[in-house]
């Protein structure tokens, strides 16, 4: 098990007023050229960052967890980066009315949780956060709701990816649940099969 | 119903069949690691705690990032650099076989595989590269993966993956005095289209590929992927159990048997249905040159750049005023009429020692047409050694061209050999995509043959154009 299981999750939320958020701007390809997994952080909307009026550069919102973005959230390429940078930032969730689908997968695996909801939930959460920056919102995955004070949203998430971030199973963990019958196609591989390590001569 | 010769690597690795619409998950036989692709996936296992789990079915070798000249010397890219280092960190760390750099079996992934014998028929083999389909030439199931896919082989030696299409690629009769391998999968991506793979996996078979050398059959397999392919194959033969045997990895005495018995059962049934079938022709062939900027848009060598007015698909007309932009070139312009600025032998579809030896040919007694540059960079140190014992390395000198260290090289612009902006090459490699040889570079792609007798002409050429080589004064 990599992942920290999720069930809820209660953080600050950011309202991102922006539509079509390509995978270039969540982080741009610069970036990539890292050898590590994590520390992306510094690469999130990286252009954006630069703005003194950008929410993540308000006080109130620097230390979101929940991000709640316009429709067709992380078009573009298929980089994981993007997840990796969001989730390093901090972020555990992101909500949207509509999110590009390899982006919503790789978000699945990576342990954060991609919630759908609609247009019109989303435009009533940002006014919330406007009204009350800094404002917290609790995520339960089992109930699929978003609470933002006494308001309740439900969001929509498909049920396997909800129950592999509820046990905290990348795709890795999923395999590993196989083990033994791995085990048990190494038992019976034939002895010719190639090796790597040095031949001796 | 009988089975295709993909269907049976498939069903001899499934390690756990999937639900309906679920993936199978696959036993990976062989996992080939270079600089570029796999250090987030160590960085994944570390953060998780998870080790390599079959270290001794896993190899590393340093290829696209590396320089082929000074390489004793410090990498200067400090990206490139960091990359390799993080390599060399990692292979120690999880005790994974490393070629680095200056070892005798250091060389491009795809080639290192099939010439130490790791590459054997009915294996599975991935690699965080798309060329991974080289191997299928040996009637192997090979083919690409993104990081995550590395660090998920890493950690547990399989793959789950969902079943793919399978494809004949029929080539009949007999190829034309001149033309080679390379002509065939550029004629293949031409017809098929850059597109018309996804999803399959290709099964090259028929005539003419029975009579392809080993070498020749890697090339072919090498550019399924440029036809969206997954992956390539071709069954295994009398050609291909010779090449393998007495290779360092190759199984030995009794085990040399029992192989060889299992790989004779590597053919498609007579009564297997493919999903699609394509003929080609091999008597109609003639060398194939790229006129654009992907490798299905190519012309043979006496044909014309098109002229995309004539084109009645509109998105293939854009596309082809974009390329001939880029490219700098008119329609009409005879390709016999291209002038290049570079020819570039060498890559993981053109770099193994046939190809050495082909371009050596229409090289020996020729020079280099002036202002012409020729690298000539071999695949594999172990490909450069055996040129150098035949001799060949004085061949290309004596004509005036370059001869380097094993790599990548110009195959793609992550290390020092590119092309400037608006230069041309003529290259042995397998993408013309916009910038792949560097930024603003112009590509051509080209057999050996075409590739050596180009450098001689200064403008795109095959061997017949040439006039008779100088003979060596008698003494
Ligand atoms: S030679 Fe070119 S295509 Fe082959 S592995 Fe290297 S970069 Fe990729």
């Amino acid at each position: 098990m990599a992942l920290e299981p999720f069930t809820t999750h209660t953080g600050v939320g950011v309202p991102l007023r922006r539509s079509n958020v390509d995978t270039d701007q969540i982080i741009p390809a610069v970036y990539l050229k890292r050898v590590t997994k994590t520390g992306f952080e510094d690469g999130l909307f990286a252009a954006w960052r630069n703005d003194p009026t950008f929410v993540l550069n308000q006080d109130a919102f620097r230390n979101g967890s929940v991000l709640v973005a316009g429709p067709d959230f992380g078009t573009g390429s298929s980089r994981e980066h993007a997840v990796w940078a969001l989730k390093d930032y901090g972020f555990r969730v992101v909500l949207s009315s509509r999110f590009a689908d390899i982006f919503r997968g790789n978000s699945g695996k990576q342990g954060l949780l991609a919630g759908q909801m609609s247009q019109d939930d989303i435009e009533q959460l940002w006014k919330l956060l406007d009204n009350d920056p800094g404002a917290t919102i609790t995520v339960d995955l089992a109930e699929k709701t978003a609470t933002c004070g006494t308001a309740v949203f439900t969001f929509q998430v498909d049920d396997y990816t909800r129950w592999r971030l509820m046990e905290g199973l990348d795709d890795i963990g999923l395999t590993l649940r196989h083990e033994a019958e791995i085990d048990a196609f190494e038992a019976a591989r034939p002895s010719w099969k190639p090796a790597t390590l040095p031949v001796l001569s | 119903m009988g089975r295709t010769l993909a269907e049976k690597v498939w069903d001899a690795h499934v390690v756990r069949k999937g639900a309906a619409g679920e993936p199978d998950l696959l036993y990976i036989d062989l996992h080939l690691i270079h600089e570029v692709t796999s250090p987030q996936a160590f960085d994944g296992l570390r953060e998780a705690g998870r080790p390599v789990r079959r270290p001794d079915l896993t190899i590393a070798t340093e290829d696209h990032n590396i320089p082929t000249v000074d390489i004793d010397k410090p990498i200067a890219d400090l990206v490139s650099r960091t990359q390799v280092d993080t390599l060399r960190r990692n292979a120690a760390e999880f005790g994974v076989r490393i070629h680095s750099l200056g070892d005798v079996d250091q060389g491009i992934v795809h080639v290192v595989g099939p010439q130490t014998g790791l590459t054997q028929p009915g294996m599975t083999i991935v690699c965080g590269d798309s060329h991974t389909s080289t191997h299928g030439a040996f009637g192997a199931l090979a083919f690409g993966i993104g990081t995550s896919e590395v660090e998920h082989v890493l950690a547990t030696q399989t793959l789950p993956l969902a079943p793919f299409k399978t494809m004949a690629i029929t080539v009949d009769g007999e190829l034309p005095e001149g033309t080679t391998s390379k002509d065939i999968i550029l004629a293949v991506i031409a017809k098929i289209g850059t597109g018309g793979g996804q999803g399959y996996v290709l099964e090259y078979r028929g005539e003419a590929i029975r009579a392809l050398s080993m070498e020749s059959r890697l090339t072919v397999c090498n550019m399924s992927i440029e036809a969206g392919a997954r992956a390539g194959m071709i069954a295994p033969d009398e050609k291909t159990f010779a090449y393998i045997k007495d290779k360092p990895h190759a199984p030995k005495g009794a085990d040399w048997d029992a192989a060889v018995a299992n790989w004779r059962e590597l053919v498609t049934d007579d009564d297997a249905v493919f999903d699609a079938e394509v003929v080609i022709s091999a008597a109609d062939l003639e060398p194939f040159v790229t006129w654009g900027t992907n490798p299905g848009q190519g012309v043979p060598l006496s044909g014309s750049v098109p002229d995309p007015a004539q084109m009645t698909d509109e998105g293939e007309r854009a596309a082809a005023e974009r390329s001939l932009e880029y490219m700098g070139l008119k329609a009409g312009t005879p390709m016999r009429e291209i002038p290049v600025d570079t020819v570039f032998i060498g890559s993981c579809t053109n770099g193994r020692i046939e190809d050495l030896r082909v371009a050596a040919e229409v090289l020996k007694g020729r020079k280099v047409a002036d202002g012409v540059r020729l690298m000539v960079v071999p695949g594999s140190v172990r490909v450069r050694l055996q040129a150098m014992e035949e001799g060949l390395d004085k061949v290309f000198l004596e004509a005036g061209g370059e001869w380097r260290g094993a790599g990548c090289s110009m195959c793609l612009g992550m290390n020092p050999d590119q092309l400037a902006v608006g230069e041309r090459a003529a290259s042995t490699s397998n993408r013309n995509f916009e910038g792949r040889q560097g930024k603003g570079g112009r590509t051509h792609l080209v057999s050996v043959p075409v590739a050596a007798a180009t450098a001689v002409r200064g403008t795109l050429s095959s061997p017949a154009d040439l006039a008779p080589a100088a003979q060596p004064a008698l003494v």
